[in-house]
């Protein structure tokens, strides 16, 4: 073997897998793993550690690894994360753990986050569940929203010996998980759902369909239904739309509801009830995972597919895995491209999008080079459906209902970053609810730290 | 599970229910929906509180059959139960705000269509718990279509009734009945109208000559309710809102009803609005948008 070279990932042929939804990464099996295993140089101090959001002891995993020890190697990832068989799968890794690795200098980084997945994936297969909480403490927690946040801040305030019951507006727990991030990269019956299984398994309760700030508020949790504190981890999923002409014709979908009536509501398969409409070509307008997700999904309906994003490549946010995949499956990227109107026909059916060409110019307040308009370069591309996927922000729902709770000009709830602490007493918060759109891993995080958080403010009450 | 007490049939294609869901019922107020899922391969159906009782802890909803999921939500009996309830959902009516003393020096006139009698009927009842009575209108398609004739006559001020074919008290719309209390020298202060978007265009396009403030309840496609998706999104004035959390109701007179009512084709084939058509029969209101 190649040592500079990470040992390939079996993946689905780009044109079989363009139209299924099955999982595109087949993962590797143990002669596979512990071959990558060998290429960890088992830093002392090693700097995927510092690069992991969450801080898992990865030599230590790896290493367990190699030797074949895959239940040991599932305990130590298990100190640190509640969810590995999920992030394994959808962490940016390149910008996280891989791209601290010392391997990655002369070669290609040890592929940390397939080896993750690989234990976890073992794990499942292997029926082996997460250690049991021996303590317990007498006191209740609500947590809202079973996001990656939530699901983290309830698995481990769980372990600490709390009474935890976590509130789901939709009617499956997940959160992102569940409705936004595609079969196809994160499959949702053996995947998130037995990973929603191993924290139901810590004693946390999962009450589905409550919409806090409607069904209950905060202070109600806390004054009538016995709580002694909350997390909230209701995340950032309020759409954006561009505000241009055009944009209420019938065939504009917003990312969340394109990706939640095919992968929540799971409209792809015949024998569910909740329709989506098959298009001929479709744009989904943005540049980023949610981008890539609505593109992908839409192909595998049957679509040609067009991303139009107003700056260039290199200004992707997406995961270059991502792109790249798109790209094999036959996803179009038109780029430096901006839409500035919906047309529709006198039905109110789109049929095309208005565009303008972009050039870069001066660096914005976030770095990244301003697009700039070409004057005269309109043009028509003809369409049936666009997909608006130009980012979310926090739902206003419970910040609006509780008093006392601050937030930014973002409609972000303000949180202390070490311990998640609001403005509120007893009242913590993280994931995209604080920080807007981010990272599963960023968001499992934020859940730690608040579970540290809330266990300290109720160990000296 | 949310079990289903009660199920009886009100008319020809619009069912009643009672079902169990102590938390919704604990803190819903009129003008909020609910959505319900009927089992694992079902899709989410938004359908306004019609009435609640907190000490029972439960919701009672109405529905019209309108296709393939209300079809075969018709077929549950009392004893069957919804995998998923989910609410209260949305604002409630901004009367439950006002100050009652305020609203009883008002004149108020709500006009229910078809099924919108159903939401109608808990605001009517709210304030008349609260000493306030207002006129009620409402039309239907024909006798058999009206709902709820006798709860509505114990809470309504007046209750004026009528039908599009004349076969039960008068003939012709709630708008033409709006129009002769007019003529007879009747005045409101506020109108509320609830039923199909056509009429409650309708509604709007007259009160707004006869200048009355004008609220209405939306029903756009909904996917969660929640405010994540857009799908219920409409133009009021010179905002989008989102109906699943900015509303339900809205000011009648800012809403956009041509592009509403475009809006709810997105999911209909010609096929689709042909079958629905043959299905309904009588009772076709329309629901496929393709009424205008």
């Amino acid at each position: 073997m190649d040592v500079m070279k990470k040992v390939p990932v079996r993946e689905q042929a780009p044109d079989v897998r363009n139209k299924n939804f099955d999982e595109v990464c087949l993962g590797y099996n143990a002669e596979e793993a512990q071959e990558e295993a060998t290429r960890c140089l088992n830093c002392k101090n090693a700097r995927c550690v510092q690069g992991c959001p969450v801080s898992i002891n990865i030599p230590e995993f790896i290493h367990n690894v190699k030797e074949g020890n895959f239940e040991e190697a599932y305990k130590v990832i298990g100190k640190s994360s509640a969810l590995p068989a999920v992030c394994g799968r959808v962490c940016p890794q390149e910008t996280q753990c891989e791209g601290q690795c010392i391997r990655g200098i002369k070669g290609e980084a040890v592929s940390i986050g397939k080896l993750e997945r690989f234990v976890a994936d073992w794990a499942r297969e292997n029926n082996v569940a997460p250690e049991m909480p021996t303590e317990k403490k007498g006191k209740k927690v609500a947590v809202i929203g079973s996001g990656p946040s939530g699901l983290t801040c309830a698995g481990d305030l769980a372990k600490m010996g709390y009474e935890v019951t976590i509130f789901e507006a939709l009617h499956e727990p997940g959160g992102v998980l569940v409705y936004g991030i595609p079969e196809f990269r994160l499959p949702k019956k053996t995947v998130v759902a037995s990973e929603v299984e191993n924290v139901k398994k810590l004693g946390v309760k999962i009450e589905t369909n409550v919409v806090i700030g409607k069904s209950m508020t905060i202070d109600q949790l806390l004054n009538e239904e016995g709580f002694d504190a909350v997390f909230i981890g209701s995340g950032a999923g309020l759409p954006r739309f561009m505000g241009i002409p055009g944009e209420n014709a019938n065939e504009v979908f917003s990312a969340n509801e394109y990706l939640t009536r095919s992968n929540l509501m799971k409209a792809f398969r015949e024998d569910y009830d909740t329709p989506i409409a098959k298009f001929k070509k479709v744009a989904v307008v943005g540049g980023g995972n949610v981008a890539m997700d609505a593109a992908r999904t839409a192909l595998r309906l049957g679509a040609e597919v067009h991303i139009v994003y107003r700056r260039s490549e290199e200004e992707l946010p997406a995961r270059a895995e991502e792109v790249h995949h798109a790209k094999e499956e036959g996803i179009i990227f038109d780029l430096l491209t901006n839409p500035t109107e919906v047309l529709t026909d006198e039905k109110g059916n789109v049929t095309g999008i208005k565009c303008v060409k972009m050039e870069l110019g001066e660096p914005d307040a976030s770095g990244r080079r301003k697009p700039v308009e070409i004057p005269g370069s309109e043009f028509v591309m003809d369409l049936d459906a666009v997909i608006m996927s130009l980012g979310t922000s926090p739902n206003p729902l419970i910040s609006s209902t509780t008093k006392g709770l601050e937030i930014n000009k973002r409609k972000c709830i303000v949180a202390e970053e070490e311990n998640g602490q609001t403005s509120k007493e007893a009242v913590y918060a993280g994931g995209d609810a604080v920080t807007g759109a981010a990272t599963v891993i960023l968001a499992m995080g934020a859940g730690k730290a608040a579970a540290k958080g809330i266990d300290e403010y109720l160990s000296s009450k | 599970m949310y079990k289903i007490l009660k199920a009886e049939k009100l008319a020809e294609k619009i069912f009643l229910m009672d079902v169990e869901a102590p938390r919704v019922a604990k803190h819903c107020e009129p003008g909020q929906f609910i959505i319900v899922k009927m089992d694992e391969k079902g899709e989410r159906i938004p359908l306004t509180i019609c009435d609640y009782d907190r000490k029972a802890g439960t919701i009672t909803i109405v529905f019209q059959i309108v296709g393939a999921s209300t079809e075969k939500m018709s077929h549950l009996e009392a004893g069957d139960a919804f995998s998923d309830f989910v609410g209260p959902l949305g604002c409630p009516s901004e009367l439950i705000h006002e100050d009652i003393e305020e609203l009883k020096k008002q004149k108020i006139v709500f006009i229910a269509g078809g099924v919108g009698t159903a939401p109608v009927y808990p605001q009517v009842k709210w304030l008349h718990e609260h000493g306030v009575d207002v006129d009620v209108i409402v039309g239907a398609k024909n006798k058999d279509l009206i709902l709820l004739e006798d709860e509505m006559k114990a809470v309504a001020g007046n209750l004026y009734i009528t039908t599009d074919d004349g076969s039960y008290v008068r003939k012709g719309m709630g708008t033409d009945v709006l129009k002769d209390l007019y003529a007879q020298g009747k005045k409101y202060d506020k109108c509320i109208a609830i039923g199909p978007l056509i009429m409650m265009k309708f509604v709007c396009l007259l009160t707004k000559e006869l200048g009355i403030p004008t609220v209405v309840s939306m029903n756009p496609i909904m996917v969660d309710g929640t405010g994540m998706c857009g799908a219920c999104r409409l133009q009021v004035g010179d905002e989008i809102k989102f109906a699943c959390v900015d509303g339900p109701e809205f000011d009648g007179h800012l809403v956009d009803f041509d592009q509403a009512m475009k809006r709810q084709q997105t999911y209909k084939t010609e096929e689709g609005r042909a079958m629905l058509a043959a299905l309904e029969g009588d009772t076709h209101h329309g629901g496929c948008g393709n009424c205008n």
